[in-house]
């Protein structure tokens, strides 16, 4: 089963019946891409999509081409073939490992759903963490049971997201995400949430990292979340319509711990934008619309617009303007996201400021780019789909960003880093020592690097000593993502035409 | 349940998928259940959109399983007598053979079944010689049928006939009576398709001597109460499939007394006590009467998804459910995975067969590998720690844990008891069955020693007519 290529030699190994969580799987492809002479490592059920991506990246030996999903494929390129060997006898310890400590856990799984009801009755939630292509069937038989879902999961086809959410309205429940893995519901964080304390302000977000950010700033504020419904990614685009977006407004316009209400969300379709300005002018409580990057639009009474997330969650009147003293540099800025929301808003902040961005992910009025490189100011989302397939989220993994931020560091044309560090459930353990690590192999003359830390004190990872070990090595912390983006803009020398902005509104 | 229900109460969580997620949410005291998520095997989506469908009458069928449950675990049962198998199993007469599994003929039966029903026609007296007998057989000459359909059990080949011995089990809580004939011991023996002299011999000694002293023991003891009995073996390391060596011994210390009081000649009351001694194996087919006189009063009952026998004639594999009573729902047997005898191997080795999985649909055999350790050495299944595995992975597929049999290992849990074909078929966890390996050829005998698994298919099969005596069709 091995083969030898330019690339040394690839060797697939087929467990039948073997299934993993892709948190496990990926976490053991790590360890074995830093076992000697492995050049590419990776660990999938053997689903088609899976299959595709092994495929794609020349890891798939024709054997494999038979897996099914119920199999674990064990894909490695190695320098020789003792090297590919020893490495297939490693995986298999990890696998023995990882299943003897699942084992031992404290909490015994069960099989099913059904079982899972007999245990607690109660339940009213499902939380799904399936890979994309089972997702839709678990949340319908969640909701089939009457269960509200949270779906974790991402690449789930839109066609089945559409019907999927349609039932869940016909029975009065909420199908929250997916592309979007954050809620807080009466105070529980749901996947990728802080700890915020309770309090009326209800959050309808079709982002992820949005909806961390605000809850956040509210809470670092002095303020408290009653919910956060995470509607999905695409909740506002024109095929899913809004569904989940105006099941989320009413259950918050019904719930007695609301007293006001923020919407986050990147640009939505126009025609959903309409719709979603009409219902939040219906709405019995004060809504705040956060719609990054979105034309101005006219509003009726009672809705008010917000320009960014910290605007959405402090009002415009707590953001301190004053430009601090910033000795301007040439180059460019490069920003390394790992929230595609902050990437965003950071976009938004910078051509207010008069900076013109390129993105991987452009908000409307930036430019299309590929990465953070070439002579332009570049703000990359490093969590997006390019980035994503087959390996994890940078929120979870940082090696990835780390990588980059060494490469822009070294840039002789980077004028300034800029950085989101988000913590929280289901975040990596200490992102800020990563970068610090990062900077401390940079030398003097390595460009400012400005971040956020997006998060609360209650966080396992605690927002305090994130933002003290950044600041212990060099980093500029601003208290909000829009606040270091500002920053950003004065090391730049910019032509100052946006200083008037706020008169637009 | 509305959206209004969600955000005014407080979240409690089935999580599906990543562990960490119910880690998390567990450490912050919320409520959360983990379910192990597997991707469902390519070509089982119809059968889980069945199962989908089959989620809107949960109520009902949830309580017909707590009525066959509670019939389950109510069960007394006592062994009372031993009697000529044709005086009690009606329709057993001339010609007429009964053996293990679901109904099967001559052309489909395998090597050994064909051994033990031309050595029981000869040992009938139907047919001069095993050749006689074997061209009877082929030639339609005689009638086969379930034991199952006649009340009794039987082990491996399970072939019964009418001037067999038969010990009866009575299951007092219900009036029920079920029967299985006298183990033979190891070695030569009809069960695994031996037939020659000394296996036809040693019948006919069960018949004449072993087999009436056996029953005037029992009925002078008042019966044999049996729940205590396995209660007290699966604390001494028993399952009572594989491993009977525990009850086999409290058997006969209960009951060597009687047989000294109706055996009058010393020779032959040694004989029959240096039996049972012998005999490492003698409580199976106690156990196996009793197991199904614990089922019997499981069958029929309206919505009951509970598995009620499964049984192996070395060809198919059959299942019964409550709710689709006398039904069999079959599918080819699988090889047992398991050692060998000295000079054996898998290629000598017959298919997974006998009535005797009937233990582990009670919850004993390996489903209660748990408290017998020693057994998984003995049937190959890996470490002495894995035993806990495969008793927790049947809590899986059951309802229950019987409160009367409990092990020791498991902190006194029960045995996993009362099989659902929805979670059968649900989870794809086979359930695993402790069993004996017999040679292919007729007339040779056990091989070796290995764990079964019953075929998914027949429980996919046993759910879509259950779905349908609800009116959901596949």
């Amino acid at each position: 089963m091995s083969a030898k290529s330019a690339g040394g030699t690839l060797v697939n190994s087929l467990r039948r019946g073997f299934y993993a969580d892709s948190v496990a799987l990926m976490r053991i492809a790590r360890a074995l891409g830093a076992a000697p002479g492995v050049l590419q490592a990776s660990l999938m059920i053997g689903s088609d999509s899976n299959k595709a991506l092994l495929a794609d990246s020349g890891l798939l030996a024709p054997a494999s081409r038979a897996a099914r999903a119920d199999d674990l494929v064990i894909a490695l390129r190695a320098r020789t073939p003792a090297q590919a060997k020893a490495a297939l006898k490693t995986a298999a310890q990890l696998l023995a490992g990882d299943r003897q400590a699942a084992d031992t856990a404290g909490t015994q799984g069960v099989p099913g759903l059904g079982v899972a009801l007999e245990t607690l009755p109660q339940a009213n939630l499902a939380l799904i963490s399936v890979p994309g292509e089972f997702a839709a069937r678990e949340a319908r038989r969640a909701l089939e049971r009457g269960l509200h879902v949270m779906i974790f999961s991402d690449n789930v086809p839109v066609a089945e997201e559409v019907a999927l959410k349609r039932f869940a309205v016909s029975r009065g429940l909420l199908a929250m995400g997916p592309d979007c893995g954050t809620a807080l519901i009466g105070g529980v964080p749901l996947a990728f949430a802080n700890a915020v304390p309770r309090g009326a302000v209800g959050l309808i977000s079709a982002s992820g990292t949005g909806l961390q950010e605000v809850s956040c700033l509210l809470a670092r504020a002095g303020h408290g979340v009653s919910h956060g419904i995470g509607v999905g990614g695409r909740d506002l685009s024109l095929e899913v319509d809004g569904l989940m977006t105006f099941a989320a407004f009413d259950a918050l316009e019904r719930d007695p711990a609301t007293k006001r209400i923020i919407l986050i969300s990147k640009p939505p379709a126009a025609a959903v934008a309409a719709k979603v300005i009409v219902r939040a002018a219906r709405c019995a409580k004060p809504v705040v619309l956060c719609l990054l990057g979105a034309p101005a639009a006219k509003l009726p009474r009672g809705v008010r617009m917000a320009r960014t997330l910290e605007e959405a969650a402090l009002g415009a009147a707590a953001i301190s303007r004053t430009p601090k003293t910033a000795t301007p540099r040439s180059g460019w800025i490069r920003g390394l996201f790992s929230g595609g929301t902050l990437a965003a808003e950071a976009q938004v902040v910078l051509m207010d400021a008069g900076v013109a961005v390129r993105s991987n992910a452009p908000v409307p009025g930036a430019t299309a780019c590929a990465a953070a490189r070439g002579a332009a100011h570049t703000l990359i989302d490093l969590g997006d789909d390019e980035y994503t397939r087959g390996r994890p989220h940078p929120m979870i993994d940082p090696e990835l960003r780390m990588a980059e931020l060494r490469r822009v560091l070294r840039a002789k044309d980077s004028a300034a880093v800029l950085l989101d560090v988000v913590i929280g459930y289901g975040a990596h353990a200490d992102p800020a020592g990563g970068i610090a690590a990062v900077l401390r192999e940079a030398g003097k003359n390595a460009p400012p690097v400005i971040a956020s830390v997006t998060g609360t004190d209650a966080d396992p990872q605690h927002y305090a000593r994130q933002v003290e070990t950044l600041r212990a090595a060099g980093v500029t912390v601003a208290a909000s993502n829009a606040a270091a983006a500002r920053r950003a803009a004065q090391c730049v020398r910019a032509p100052r035409v946006a200083a008037k902005r706020s008169a637009r509104r | 349940m509305s959206a209004k229900n969600l955000l005014g109460r407080a979240p409690r969580i089935v999580n599906i998928g990543l562990r960490a997620f119910a880690d998390d949410l567990a450490g912050r005291g919320v409520e959360t259940v983990q379910v192990d998520w597997r991707p469902p095997a390519p070509g089982r989506e119809a059968i889980e959109d069945l199962l989908a469908r089959l989620g809107a009458q949960s109520k009902r069928i949830d309580a017909a399983n707590a009525e066959g449950l509670k019939r389950l675990l109510a069960g007394d049962p006592v062994l009372t007598d031993v009697v000529r198998a044709g005086d009690v199993l009606p329709g057993l007469g001339k010609h007429v053979l009964l053996h293990s599994g679901p109904p099967i003929d001559w052309a489909r039966m395998c090597g050994p079944m064909r051994g033990a029903v031309a050595g029981a026609i000869v040992f009938e007296g139907w047919a001069p010689d095993l050749k006689a007998a074997t061209q009877l057989a082929a030639g339609s000459g005689v009638q086969f049928h379930p034991n199952h359909h006649f009340g009794a059990v039987g082990p491996m080949t399970g072939i019964t006939t009418q001037s067999m011995p038969v010990m009866v089990v009575e299951n007092r809580a219900f009036g029920n009576r079920a029967h299985c004939m006298i183990n033979e011991g190891l070695g030569k023996v009809m069960r695994f398709g031996a037939n020659d002299r000394s296996v036809l011999a040693r019948l006919a000694w069960l018949r004449d001597v072993f087999g009436p002293a056996f029953g005037a023991a029992l009925r002078r003891a008042g019966g044999l109460e049996l729940s205590p009995l396995v209660a007290r073996g699966l604390t001494m390391g028993d399952e009572m499939h594989q491993r009977n060596v525990a009850c086999s011994a409290l058997v006969l210390r209960a009951l060597s007394p009687h047989f000294a009081r109706e055996v009058g000649d010393g020779a032959t009351l040694a004989e029959c006590l240096a039996f049972i001694a012998g005999n490492e194996q003698f409580f199976l087919n106690i156990g196996m009467a009793l197991g199904k006189s614990l089922t019997d009063p499981l069958g029929g009952i309206e919505a009951c998804s509970l598995v009620t026998a499964m049984s192996r004639n070395g060809t198919d594999f059959g299942v019964r459910l409550s709710a689709t009573g006398n039904d069999w729902f079959t599918a080819p047997v699988e090889m047992p995975q398991g050692l060998y005898f000295p000079g054996f191997s898998e290629a000598d080795a017959n298919p997974d067969m006998g009535d005797s999985a009937i233990m582990e649909t009670i919850g004993l055999g390996a489903f209660a590998m748990a408290g017998a350790p020693a057994v998984v050495g003995f049937v190959g299944a890996g470490r002495a720690s894995d035993a806990l595995g495969y008793t927790r992975a049947m809590d899986g597929i059951t309802l229950a844990r019987n409160p009367k049999w409990t092990l020791p290992p498991l902190d006194f849990q029960g045995v996993p008891s009362g099989i659902d074909v929805r979670r059968v078929a649900g989870t794809g966890v086979q359930p695993a069955i402790n069993t004996g390996i017999a040679h292919r050829e007729p007339g040779v005998g056990q091989v070796g020693a290995g764990v079964a698994r019953a075929p998914l298919a027949c429980f996919d099969q046993a759910l879509m007519a259950f779905a349908k005596t609800l009116g959901i069709r596949a």
